[in-house]
């Protein structure tokens, strides 16, 4: 039972720290690029501005649970 | 940073912040968590009318990954969850609506304000209330798995006695007939206060939920946060297309709540029932708290 314990903080950290770096790249990625073509769109065609404000989070959303999933069953493989 | 949408400046790091504490909030609890999120934004500065919008768009992503993880575990109605969606999209829009007739002829800031004040306290004090009787009456532990108790659970057996057809039974939640009118005024009613206050407004299903339609409070979790993702969902686009969204708050907020509904989400297997609700109880007057001093100071916080 404490080698279980102990695997599941050791997964969750390493999903914290693939998380981490995909905070960073967020940063970049969303904040850099993103941003000059978000306030254009939102200013331009609020209703495609919507949509993409919607795929756009739903995506985000998807997209880090897929992650997680595939950390976990990774760190399991590594028992 | 300037998020330009909005206008404002903010230092993502915070943003990822409350995003986290909110995360961990909502995968436990199955609330949105805006009753903290929504507070926080307005405490760093942001316009009441953007937090509203922008709140439920983060909601969404993080909903998304909560939901998925409760329907895993078997916490979530579809049924009911489904039925509730006109009740709900209905409520939205007369929110949004409202918000809307606010930015025009008042002061949007503090009519919200002071509504999320007032709602925060009594859902504070109805749930402190109810949990402590229940767990007094020794709800807490005598339970089997799978079973809830409540100290007002008579409540909801005289709302399930209301007999208006059409009448609708829901398995998953041990219920047996109830009323399909009284679903879509829980829905309708909680769609309100999404569209107004923002967030999937947990805060007042969930409760609904367990106290009114009778539905244990494990699937009480699951299927709010499954409702959430529809109210927030549609009102994402409803306040979008009324200039009330900043898309790249929520994107970075949403990025530190998607490590925290992992962990909430597991947290719930630990607690009975009563547990989950008193541990609640103390967390909308942080939210409360956070709005007044902002009201009352003008100042922002981080």
């Amino acid at each position: 039972m404490p080698r279980r314990g102990s695997l599941s903080v050791r997964s969750f950290l390493l999903e914290l720290a693939i998380y981490a770096v995909l905070v960073v790249g967020y940063f970049y990625l969303a904040l850099l690029l993103l941003a000059d073509w978000l306030t254009g769109l939102h200013d331009r065609g609020p209703y495609v501005y919507a949509v993409t404000a919607l795929a756009l989070i739903v995506g985000q959303g998807v997209l880090l649970e897929s992650l997680t999933r595939a950390l976990i069953r990774l760190t399991q493989r590594w028992r | 940073m300037e998020f330009a949408i909005s206008g404002v400046e903010i230092n993502p790091l915070v943003l990822v912040a409350i995003g986290f504490v909110v995360g961990v909030l909502g995968g436990f609890f199955g609330v949105g968590g805006s009753f903290l999120a929504g507070p926080a934004l307005f405490g760093i500065g942001v316009p009441m009318n953007y937090v509203v919008g922008t709140d439920l768009a983060h909601i969404v992503g993080k909903s998304v990954v909560a939901a998925k993880k409760h329907r895993v575990l078997g916490n979530v109605d579809i049924k009911l969850g489904l039925l509730m969606v006109l009740g709900t999209v209905a409520g939205v829009e007369v929110g949004a609506r409202a918000i809307e007739r606010l930015k025009d002829h008042a002061n949007v800031d503090l009519a919200v304000g002071l509504s999320f004040i007032i709602v925060l306290l009594v859902i504070s004090t109805f749930i402190g209330w109810e949990s402590w009787r229940t767990l007094r009456a020794g709800g807490g532990r005598t339970h089997a798995k799978g079973t809830d108790f409540s100290a007002i659970s008579h409540f909801a057996e005289a709302i399930q006695r209301i007999r208006i057809p059409p009448m609708v039974r829901l398995p998953v939640s041990g219920i047996e007939a109830i009323s399909l009118w009284v679903i879509l005024v829980v829905a309708f009613i909680g769609g309100v206060f999404s569209g107004f206050l923002g967030g999937g407004a947990g805060y007042i299903r969930m409760p609904m939920l367990v106290y009114v339609i009778g539905v244990p409070t494990h699937v009480a979790v699951g299927t709010d946060l499954f409702e959430i993702v529809i109210s927030a969902g549609y009102g994402t686009l409803t306040h979008a297309i009324k200039g009330n969204v900043d898309i790249m708050i929520a994107l970075v907020m949403h990025t530190g709540a998607a490590i925290g509904a992992q962990l909430g989400a597991h947290a719930t297997q630990y607690f009975a029932g009563p547990r989950i609700r008193l541990a609640f109880f103390p967390l909308p007057l942080i939210g409360a708290a956070i709005v007044a001093w902002k009201l009352i100071t003008g100042s922002e916080m981080g």
